[in-house]
C-alpha cells in the first residue's frame, strides 16, 4: 500500500524491540469473540487510474452541468479567482491540524485573525468567531446563544428564513425546553412588523430574521432592532448571501447584536451543498457567550506580534457540559478560502461583485415580469434573488422549462403554503445578458 | 527565509485603488431606482486593497509559517494525523462533481446520490451497523446528532430519561454534546487499568440513564475488553450504547463496533478516512446505527430503487434536519476514495501499522518517560512528564521544545485523568525514519530537562515566533485588527 511507509523488514525489527511475535499478538486486548475472521466485504484495491474513472464515470451520470441554472436559496454560483484555489491548495493550508501549537501555526492563526477582522467589517459588530459548520448551524448556535445572554425561554424566528436553517432551529431547541415562535410575513414579503409586535413579550430573547430573506428581501432591520429592543430582546440577523454586504449597510450598524450566516458564496463551489461556511459575529459584551474558536493578538518571549486560540474557557475541552457550544473541529479551510477570497477582491472589487449582482438581477426582474402572466409576488427591494408568481403550479412550468434545458428557480410550495404558483428565481454576476434573455425567451415559449 | 521578512497583516499593507481581481464591466443597463428601499452603506470601511501579487506573496509567506503533515511527523493522540493522499484532492475537485447545486433536482445529481450511498453501504460494513447518516459535519455534530437519536427513541417510549454516563477520560466533546442534548452528565471514574469498572457502571446505570458514551479503544488508548458485558449492563436497564468513533483507526478490518453490540457511534472521516484537516476542518462526522435507531435518522435519507437514487424527506420519526442540505459532500468523496484505494486488506494493515507504530513508540520510551497505566494500547499511548517534573519541566516545555527539533508534539490537555499528558499516536504513515526522528527527539530532552532544564522552559528558539503569552491573550483580548 503506497500509503503505509513501513517494509517487511522493518515490521520484523519493530516486532522484535516491541518483544512480540507478530501483529496478531498486539491486539490480544481485543476479545476472540468480537474479532473478525476474515476480510471485510469491501471493493477495491483500485489503482490511481482506476479511482480517477471510478469517479469521473458518476461525474458522467449527473447532468446538471448541461442545463442553465437559476436555482439559489442558500447556495450560490459566484465567480472564483483563480488564486484561490491555488493558494488554499497549499499543503501547509491544507494538512496541518487545528493550531494547537502556535509557534508552528501563525499561518493559520493569521489567517483567521484576518478573517475574523474580515467578517467585523462587513457586518459592522465588534468581535467575530473562526468559523462555524454552516449557516444553518450559524442560525441555530445564534438563537442558543441569545437565550444564555438574555436567559428567556422564548425565541422567535421570522417564517421567511431559510427553510432549512428553520429545521435546524429545530431540532437543536426541542430538546431544551426552549419555545420557538414563528412570524409572518407581509405582503411586501418582509417580516410582518404587527406580527411581530404581538408575539414579543417579555420572556422573549430574541428574533432570528434573515436579511435578505429567503424570498431575497432586504429587511428594514432598523425597525425590526427597534421593535425587539423596546421588549428587552436581541436582533440576530442570518445571511445566506453575504456578497449583498458589498453593498448593503452592516447589519450591526442598523441595530443587530448577533450576525450569523453561510459565506459559501465567498469562494467556496456549489459542493452539491458541503463543505460550507458558517460565520458569527456579535457585540464586545457578548464575548463570553460566544461559540466555537477564537483567535487573539498576542506577543511572544520577545515581544513580537504573534496570534493564539484564546478565550476557550468558553470551549468544550475546558469547559466540558458547561461550554458554549459542542463543536470542536469547524470549518477552517473553508474560512481560508473566504479570507483569500475576500482580500483578492478587496475594497472596490467586493463592491462592484455586489452592483454586478443587484443590476444583473434587476434586469432579469424586468424581463421576465415582462413576459404575460409572470409577475413578481413580493414588493420588497431585493439584492441577487426575487420571487416570481405564474399562472399556474410552479412545478408544471418547472417542468416543461427543464425540457427546455433551464432550471428556472426553486419551487416555494413546499415550504410555504400559499406559493405553489411561486418560484424564487436567482442572479449571480454569471449570468450573461444573453443567458437572462435566453431563460426569458423560452418561459414566453413555455406559458404561450 | 521564514524568520527574516515579519508577514503584516494585509490591513497594514493595503492601499487604496489597488485590487487582487479583473471582473467583466455591466452588460446590462444600469438602473439606479434599484436602490430605492434599500439602506445602502457608505464604504467598506477598512477593507484591504492589493493587487494578485501582494495576496500571493501574502498567503505564500503565511502558509510558510505553518507545520504540517506533508512536512512531518505529527503526532497529536486522538487526532489521527495521516498523509492526505493527493488523489483525494483531485477527485474532490473534478467539476462534474463538485459543481453540482444542492437542490439541482435529484435525476440530474444522480452520481452524486449513487456516491453517497456508496459511501454509506461501505461505512456499514467497516462498522457493523446498519444504517448511517452522512449529514454531520464533524465529530462533535455526530456525537449530538447521535445523542438526540437516542433521545427521540426514548420520548417515543414516553420518557426520554435524564442522565447520560461518560468516562472521565472522555473527550470534551462528549459531555458537551450530551448537554446540548439536554442531558444531565454523570462522569465514571476510571478503573487502575484505565478503563470502566462493570461495577461502577452496573452501579450508575439506572432506567433514568439514556445511554452511555464510550470511547473504544477510549482516549488512553486501551481496549475496552469487557466492552460486550458493558453493553449488556447498559441494555439490561434499557439504555443506548453511543460509542465515540474517534479512534476507528485502532479497529477497522480487525473488529466492529456493530459486533460489540453499540448501538450508535460516530466516524470522523477526517481523521480513521485520511481527508486533510485544513488546520481546523472541515471534517465529516457520519453516524451510523443499528436498525432500532434507524427510523430516527435526520431527513433527507438517500433510498436506491432499481439502479434510481431519491432523496427521502418523509420520514415521520426523524430528528429533522442537523445541517442544511447533505453533509459535508466533498469530504465524503475523499473518504470513499481512500476506502477504495485501500481494499479489505489495506484497511487491516492501516490498522495493523498504526498499532504497530504506536507500540514502538511506547516501547522505545518506556522507562524513559512515565506511563501511568501498564495496559496494553493500541493505536496510541500517553505518557507524562512526571519524571520531568523533578526538574521543574512541564509536558508544555517538552512539547516546546519538540517544535526545536523540527517535529510537532503530542496532544497535551487530555485526557484529563493523566497529569502533564503526552498523548501520542503516530499512525500508520509514518516510517521508520520518521518514528526513530521522534524517538530519538524525546530522549535527547529528556536529557535536556537532566542537564539544561532552562533551555525547555524558554524553548521554541528557532521557530518564526517564541512562546506566546496566551494569558495577555485571555486577560486582554484583540481579536481583530483595527485602524489607528
Ligand atoms: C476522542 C474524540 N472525540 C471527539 C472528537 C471531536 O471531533 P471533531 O473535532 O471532529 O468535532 C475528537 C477530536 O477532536 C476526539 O479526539
Amino acid at each position: 500500500m503506497s500509503y503505509i511507509p513501513i517494509s517487511e523488514q522493518d515490521k520484523k525489527e519493530m516486532l522484535a524491540r516491541i518483544g512480540v511475535e507478530s501483529v496478531e499478538d498486539l491486539f490480544c486486548c481485543i476479545p476472540e469473540s468480537i474479532r473478525l475472521k476474515g476480510l471485510l466485504n469491501l471493493p477495491g484495491p483500485l489503482s490511481e487510474p482506476e479511482i480517477l474513472e471510478y469517479f469521473e464515470e458518476r461525474g458522467k451520470k449527473n447532468s446538471f452541468d448541461r442545463y442553465l441554472s437559476f436555482l439559489g436559496g442558500g447556495a450560490y454560483d459566484h465567480f472564483i479567482p483563480a488564486v484561490v484555489d491555488y493558494l488554499s491548495s497549499r499543503g501547509e493550508f491544507v494538512s496541518p491540524y487545528t493550531p494547537y501549537q502556535p509557534e508552528v501555526s501563525q499561518g493559520t492563526l493569521q489567517v483567521i485573525f484576518e478573517f475574523q477582522t474580515l467578517i467585523c467589517q462587513l457586518t459592522g459588530l465588534d468581535i467575530a468567531n473562526a468559523s462555524l459548520y454552516d449557516g444553518a448551524t450559524g442560525a441555530a448556535e445564534a438563537v442558543l446563544m441569545a437565550n444564555r445572554v438574555k436567559n428567556k425561554k422564548r425565541l422567535l424566528v421570522a417564517s421567511n428564513v431559510h427553510p432549512e436553517y428553520r429545521q435546524v432551529i429545530y431540532t437543536y431547541t426541542r430538546n431544551l425546553g426552549l419555545e420557538v415562535v414563528e412570524i409572518p410575513y407581509d405582503r411586501l414579503g418582509r417580516v410582518d412588523q404587527k406580527g411581530l409586535e404581538s408575539a414579543l413579550n417579555s420572556h422573549t430573547s430574541v428574533l432570528l430574521c434573515q436579511s435578505p430573506n429567503y424570498f431575497g428581501v432586504v429587511e428594514d432591520l432598523k425597525s425590526l432592532g427597534e421593535l425587539t429592543h423596546r421588549h428587552d430582546a436581541l436582533l440576530a440577523v442570518v445571511i445566506s448571501e453575504p456578497l449583498s454586504l458589498g453593498l448593503l449597510e452592516a447589519p450591526g450598524k442598523l441595530g443587530a447584536d448577533i450576525v450569523t450566516g453561510e459565506a459559501q458564496s465567498f469562494g467556496l463551489p456549489l459542493s452539491y451543498g458541503g463543505p460550507y461556511l458558517g460565520f458569527m459575529a456579535c457585540k464586545k459584551e457578548f464575548v463570553r457567550q460566544l461559540p466555537g474558536r477564537i483567535a487573539g493578538q498576542t506577543v511572544d518571549a520577545e515581544g513580537r506580534r504573534g496570534f493564539v486560540l484564546t478565550l476557550s474557557t468558553r470551549e468544550q475541552h475546558i469547559r466540558r457540559e458547561k461550554a458554549t457550544s459542542n463543536i470542536c473541529t469547524n470549518q477552517a479551510h473553508c474560512a481560508l478560502r473566504a479570507t483569500i477570497y475576500l482580500e483578492t477582491l478587496g475594497r472596490q472589487g467586493l463592491k462592484k461583485m455586489a452592483w454586478l449582482n443587484l443590476q444583473k438581477a434587476a434586469y432579469a426582474l424586468e424581463t421576465l415580469t415582462a413576459i404575460p402572466g409572470v409577475s413578481r409576488k413580493f414588493g420588497g427591494p431585493v439584492f441577487n434573488e426575487f420571487v416570481l408568481e405564474f399562472p399556474t403550479d410552479w412545478n408544471r412550468i418547472k417542468q416543461k422549462l427543464e425540457e427546455k434545458g433551464i432550471l428556472g428557480g426553486l419551487a416555494l410550495g413546499e415550504a410555504y403554503q400559499g406559493l405553489e404558483k411561486c418560484a424564487l428565481v436567482t442572479i449571480t454576476e454569471k449570468h450573461s445578458r444573453e443567458k437572462i434573455d435566453r431563460y426569458a425567451q423560452v418561459l414566453r415559449e413555455v406559458l404561450k | 527565509m521564514i524568520n527574516v521578512i515579519r508577514e503584516p497583516l494585509i490591513f497594514e499593507i493595503s492601499s487604496p485603488g489597488k485590487s487582487g481581481v479583473r471582473l467583466p464591466n455591466l452588460d446590462v443597463p444600469e438602473k439606479l431606482d434599484v436602490l430605492e428601499g434599500l439602506t445602502v452603506r457608505e464604504d467598506l470601511e477598512g477593507f484591504p486593497e492589493v493587487s494578485e501579487t501582494e495576496v500571493t506573496r501574502h498567503f505564500t509567506r503565511l502558509s510558510q509559517m505553518n507545520y504540517c503533515v506533508d512536512f512531518g511527523f505529527y503526532p497529536l493522540g486522538s487526532c489521527t494525523m495521516k498523509y492526505n493522499p493527493k488523489l483525494n484532492e483531485k477527485v474532490a475537485g473534478m467539476a462534474s462533481l463538485a459543481g453540482v447545486h444542492p437542490l439541482a433536482p435529484e435525476k440530474l445529481a444522480q452520481g452524486n446520490l449513487e456516491l453517497m450511498k456508496t459511501l454509506e453501504k461501505l461505512l456499514c460494513e467497516i462498522t457493523g451497523m446498519d444504517a448511517v447518516s452522512l449529514q454531520p459535519a464533524a465529530g462533535a455534530h455526530g456525537e449530538l446528532t447521535g445523542m438526540m437519536l437516542i433521545r427521540a427513541y426514548h420520548e417515543a417510549q414516553g420518557n426520554p430519561r435524564k442522565y447520560v454516563l461518560i468516562p472521565d477520560s472522555a473527550h470534551g466533546t462528549n459531555p458537551s454534546s450530551a448537554h446540548i442534548c439536554g442531558y444531565v452528565v454523570r462522569e465514571i471514574k476510571s478503573n487502575d487499568r484505565g478503563t470502566i469498572s462493570l461495577e461502577d457502571l452496573a452501579r450508575e446505570m439506572t432506567e433514568e440513564v439514556a445511554a452511555l458514551m464510550v470511547t473504544n479503544p477510549n482516549t488512553l488508548g486501551v481496549f475496552e475488553s469487557e466492552i460486550c458485558q458493558i453493553s449488556e449492563i447498559v441494555h439490561a436497564k434499557g439504555g443506548f450504547v453511543y460509542m465515540d468513533g474517534a479512534n476507528l483507526n485502532a479497529l477497522a478490518g480487525i473488529t466492529r463496533p456493530g459486533d460489540m453490540k453499540v448501538d450508535v457511534l460516530h466516524l470522523n472521516l477526517h481523521k480513521t478516512f485520511s481527508t486533510p484537516h485544513g488546520g481546523g476542518g472541515p471534517g465529516s462526522g457520519p453516524v451510523a446505527v443499528k436498525k432500532i435507531l434507524e427510523p430516527y435518522l435526520p431527513v433527507p435519507i438517500i433510498e436506491e430503487k432499481d439502479g434510481q437514487y431519491h432523496l427521502n424527506y418523509n420520514r415521520p420519526k426523524s430528528i429533522g434536519r442537523v445541517k442544511s442540505f447533505y453533509g459535508q459532500f466533498l469530504v465524503m468523496l475523499k473518504a470513499l476514495a481512500y476506502i477504495l484505494a485501500l481494499g479489505p486488506a489495506g484497511l487491516r494493515e492501516m490498522t495493523e501499522i498504526a498499532v504497530l507504530n504506536s507500540n514502538y513508540i511506547r516501547k522505545s520510551l518506556e522507562g524513559v518517560y512515565h506511563l501511568k497505566y501498564d495496559s496494553p494500547t493500541l493505536h496510541e499511548c500517553v505518557f507524562s512528564d512526571k519524571f520531568q517534573k523533578d526538574f521543574g519541566v512541564s509536558n508544555l516545555d517538552i512539547s516546546k521544545r519538540l517544535l526545536d527539533y523540527g517535529l510537532h508534539p503530542p496532544t497535551m490537555s487530555f485526557p484529563l485523568i493523566v497529569h502533564g499528558a503526552l498523548m501520542i499516536e503516530p499512525t500508520e504513515t509514518e516510517s521508520r525514519r520518521d518514528l526513530d526522528l521522534f524517538i530519538e527527539a524525546m530522549k535527547a530532552i529528556d536529557r535536556e530537562a537532566r542537564e539544561n532544564p532552562e533551555l525547555l522552559r524558554t524553548a521554541p528558539h528557532i521557530t518564526y515566533v517564541r512562546r506566546l503569552d496566551e494569558v495577555q491573550a485571555a486577560r486582554n483580548p484583540i481579536l481583530r485588527w483595527e485602524k489607528k
